[in-house]
């Protein structure tokens, strides 16, 4: 029998369990409709492998009865290394690299029982928010083929909302999972900085990166968090506390609504924030407005904090021992100058530009270490506001999916900061290390809406909660595109 | 006198034993073919972290507690940022203005006996990097990750240091500390130490520094006074014939016995210095500085001056003993075996260096042990044997092994102090050389040691040669 295509994991762990579906059955159907799908969402099939994995979990169903992720299907964004599934973080310098080793969180959702069908498409070294630096081509949104689905996790956002797989990992440095789930209809969370290990995540800013799950529904986020969280000897910055507690604090909470985040919306969005909050109060919560003052400077520290990060972290791609190598160099300066100009692509460029400058003696102070400041003084600000309110509620971003191409820099004529600001909202959390998630929360115009909520560090649980009560007061997150 | 006087500072980076690297678990021995002992890690692969190596960190505490330095509560690992292919990551982990270690000194003697305390600025950790290997690979350039991420401490010392022989010593004696304290291996040839000289020249008497140089990649005693001896003089020609030095920085090619100007790649004006986010700030401890002071042996210098005082060696004694610290330990165990120190000096200095530098062996594995020398030297005070046998004894213990006083019984080698014993082969001496005893009689006593050495030689060494030699000219007297 088949389940719907728009099955949540706990729908498919049901049918599991009763035998109405087996994990072949599944990955059988999902790998069909990855096949006939033109949103290019995936980078890397693995067809034979999943089927594989599949025939031994439907085994171990036998045996022992289903359990946490076992037979489910779901992909990888192509940032985590897959030991012998190649591993391009959507680059040319990347488009051969097949990894000896399986990152951490790929690891623990295969002990988990998980299926993985495939790598999904981003935005190169995910660096993006329309997942149109992809070598790989750029990914289609499921409800409008001329919008983009966001980035830089726009493969796994497109892939979970076209009903492709249940769910997917993705990856938030600045808002690279909450702004694909919002641009794309499907809920994503970006846990506390150090809650999920980030080894053998392709790393693009080290102090910012953070791995975490996409799917349908907050129930399915917090099944798959489990499996994917924890401390991780291999990653010196994962914190060392046990799995995310239950949080008692659940009734009669304080939701504060930032007011600095409604100045650039669209009113149609910041419409549906307010239902939002309204659906909180009927559930008993409390909105407050509050205040986070340094908002307004955490872009721009963001785009120098990451992109200093990041131009070191991609100083490795050298042409020297993997990745794409230049034909015949002269010598080793043109070994150098070739192999990253001919592997890395616009983005990634002016970002290493960007960073390299920032760092340099007489810039370091002026750009660098004064970022830093700002970092944290918006830090300072959320911590601040935690001391008034239990979880902040705010737009995910400031418009629907926009189209293809409309923010793209085709040459030095257009400024690459407007598409900078599509990370506005999503930005000031991630230089904060605090947890978010985003979940559908509107429509407008046949297009999803996100709203994000926010929670003071290692606070997942009372997001979770909340969002899990919005979700079952309402049907936003039920919503499909139309296939 | 010269009008010149120079002003040199080193580097040394110190290979830290540790058995793994300093960011990976991947193993640290040298010698393996080339990019076997290179992990993902070590070889930046994409998504791989850094963990830090508490062993390495608690090497770095020793080292600062020994040269009395500050220890850092809380340090920091910086990225430095410079392309070269044996540099995997396209920077190395280091520490930039949070080193682990501040100030501290380190004494030197200087030739006349005297002591000189250099300053040090810092010892902080860092990573190495792997080696380019530039012979022919078919054209190419070979890259060998085995050393890249082996652990190193820089220590490097304020510019106090005059002459190339006092920088010799200066790095003479952070060797021996080094080795002391156990935290390297002291392998000159493997590497295990290469320093890196600042050197200027100054008018003698003038309080302002001259431009400098640096010299990069000395890796033996030989080459850092050779280099530093070249640059000097090279320095003070520039500056006699009116010219300028230039401030730049030379490779010390060993192979070639130059120094040459580093090529662009090697070097960078800007390394874009900025704290590592993949590491965690190092927090000290007191009970990690607790613990790394219960591991500090007796330093050199202290060792010095118990052999001197304690012991009753020589200044020169003393000094010899306590170069190498792994003969200093045999010769404290074999001292302490015997309680005779100045008798085991002389036999550690004189018979065991010999046998050592013959077979090329190590202090550490000295095939007779400290103990059977001890006894050995026991043996030659309490007159079981004589000296002579000791040296042949010595000898079959280094080849074969064995216990000395078992070794004595079997072979019966105890020295023949009875009288009657002695006086029965005197006897046979005199009855078998009449030409020598009369030419002793008639007053040329010089023949009286063939005789002694004929008695001796009939007693296959056992005997007592000063009993000997009595008995000899007691019975030529009487026969008179």
């Amino acid at each position: 029998m088949t389940v719907g295509q728009f099955a949540t994991i706990a729908d498919l762990r049901t049918a599991l369990r009763s035998g109405t579906t087996s994990a072949v059955e599944l990955a059988r159907e999902h790998l069909d409709r990855i096949a006939r799908s033109e949103l290019n969402s995936f980078v890397t099939v693995c067809e034979d492998d999943a089927l594989a994995t599949a025939r031994e979990a439907d085994e171990q169903i036998a045996r022992e009865g289903q359990s946490g992720l076992l037979g489910v299907p779901i992909a990888h964004k192509d940032v985590f290394c897959t030991a012998g599934v190649r591993t391009t973080c959507g680059s040319r310098m990347l488009a051969e690299f097949v990894p000896p080793y399986d990152a951490t969180v790929v690891t623990k959702l295969r002990d988990a029982g998980a299926v993985m069908l495939g790598k999904t498409n981003m935005d190169e070294f995910a660096m993006g928010s329309s997942n149109e630096n992809s070598y790989f081509g750029p990914v289609a949104n499921p409800w409008d083929a001329t919008r983009v689905p966001g980035g830089s996790s726009g493969g796994s956002a497109a892939a979970v909302a076209a009903g492709l797989v249940p769910a997917a990992t993705a990856t938030d440095t600045g808002g690279s999972i909450r702004q694909p789930a919002a641009l794309c209809g499907v809920s994503g969370l970006k846990p506390t900085y150090g809650r999920v290990s980030r080894y053998g995540m392709v790393a693009f800013a080290s102090s910012l990166d953070q791995g975490g799950p996409m799917a349908r529904s907050a129930l399915d986020l917090r099944l798959l968090l489990r499996h994917m969280e924890g401390h991780d000897p291999l990653d010196s910055t994962s914190a060392d506390i046990g799995p995310t507690p239950r949080d008692a604090h659940r009734r009669g909470l304080r939701i504060g609504v930032p007011r600095e985040y409604g100045r650039d919306l669209d009113a149609r969005l910041a419409a549906t924030v307010d239902d939002a909050a309204a659906v909180f109060e009927g559930l008993g919560h409390r909105r407050l407005d509050i205040s986070l003052p340094h908002t307004g400077y955490a872009t721009a520290a963001y785009y120098v904090v990451a992109s200093a990060e990041a131009s070191t972290n991609l100083s490795r791609y050298d042409g020297v021992r993997y990745g794409h190598r230049a034909e015949s160099p002269a010598d080793l300066d043109d070994l150098y100058a070739r192999s990253r100009s001919e592997g890395f692509g616009a983005e990634v460029k002016r970002r290493v530009l960007t960073g390299t400058y920032a760092l340099s003696i007489g810039y370091y102070d002026a750009y660098y270490r004064k970022a830093q400041r700002l970092r944290r003084l918006v830090r300072q600000d959320f911590l601040d506001a935690f001391a008034a309110v239990d979880l902040i509620l705010a737009p995910a971003t400031p418009s629907t999916a926009f189209e293809k191409g409309a923010l793209l820099v085709p040459d030095e004529t257009k400024d690459p900061t407007v598409m900078y600001e599509q990370d506005i909202y999503t930005v000031p959390v991630s230089l904060a290390g605090l947890p978010a998630l985003s979940i559908p929360c509107g429509n407008v115009d046949g297009l999803p809406v996100g709203m994000q909520l926010i929670a003071p560090h290692f606070g997942e649980d009372r997001l979770l909660a909340l969002a899990e009560s919005f979700q079952r007061e309402t049907d936003w997150h039920q919503r499909t595109p139309a296939i | 006198m010269s009008d010149w006087e120079s002003v040199i500072g080193l580097e040394v980076h110190v290979q830290l034993k540790t058995r793994s690297k300093i960011f990976s678990g991947a193993p640290t021995a040298f010698g393996a073919p080339p990019n076997t002992q290179a992990c993902a890690v070590d070889l930046a692969l994409p998504g791989v972290l850094p963990v830090l190596n508490a062993e390495a960190v608690r090497m770095a505490i020793v080292f600062g507690l020994a040269v009395e330095g500050e220890i850092a509560e809380r340090c920091r690992f910086d990225r430095k940022s410079y392309f070269y292919p044996d540099l995997p990551k396209g920077y190395q982990i280091s520490q930039l203005d949070e080193p682990i270690v501040s100030g501290g000194h380190l004494d030197i003697e200087t030739g006349d006996g005297a002591v000189r305390r250099i300053h040090l600025t810092r010892a902080h950790l860092e990573e190495d990097a792997g080696k380019s290997l530039h012979e022919d690979y078919r054209g190419r350039t070979g890259i060998d990750l085995n050393r890249a991420g082996t652990p190193l401490l820089e220590v490097v010392s304020e510019p106090e240091l005059t002459s190339p022989a006092e920088a010799g010593r200066y790095f003479r004696t952070l060797h021996t500390l080094v080795r002391t304290l156990g935290i390297c291996d002291g392998n000159l040839n493997e590497g295990s130490m290469r320093c890196d000289a600042n050197v200027s020249v100054r008018p003698r008497g003038s309080l302002v520094l001259g431009e400098r140089t640096e010299i990069k990649n000395m890796n033996s005693f030989r080459f850092l006074d050779k280099a530093l001896a070249f640059e000097i003089e090279r320095q003070i020609d520039v500056l006699e014939s009116g010219g300028s030095v230039e401030r730049q920085t030379l490779l010390y090619d060993a192979e070639r016995d130059e120094t040459r100007p580093m090529r662009g790649k090697e070097l960078s004006d800007d390394y874009r210095y900025f704290p590592d986010p993949d590491l965690l700030p190092v927090v000290v401890t007191q009970s990690m500085l607790a613990e790394a002071r219960a591991t500090i042996p007796e330093l050199p210098a202290a060792k010095r001056r118990r052999y001197v005082d304690q012991l009753g060696l020589s200044d020169y004694d003393a000094r010899w003993l306590t170069v190498d610290p792994d003969t200093a330990a045999y010769f404290d165990a074999a001292a302490t075996a015997c309680g005779q120190p100045k008798a085991t000096a002389n036999w550690v200095m004189g018979d065991v260096a010999a046998a050592v530098r013959r077979e090329d062996a190590a202090w550490t594995d000295v095939p007779v042990p400290a103990a059977q020398l001890g006894k050995l030297i026991e043996r030659i005070e309490d007159g079981a044997i004589s000296g002579k046998i000791a040296k042949s004894l010595f000898k079959t213990l280094w080849d074969d092994g064995g216990d000395v006083d078992e070794l004595i019984d079997s072979q019966g080698l105890r020295q023949v102090s009875d009288s009657a014993e002695i006086a029965a082969i005197v006897r046979q001496v005199i009855d078998a050389n009449p030409a020598q005893v009369e030419q002793v009689r008639s007053g040329k006593t010089r023949v009286l040691g063939f005789l002694v050495g004929q008695a001796l030689k009939a007693s296959g060494g056992k005997a007592n040669p000063r009993q000997v030699s009595e008995l000899l000219q007691e019975a030529l007297s009487g026969d008179i």
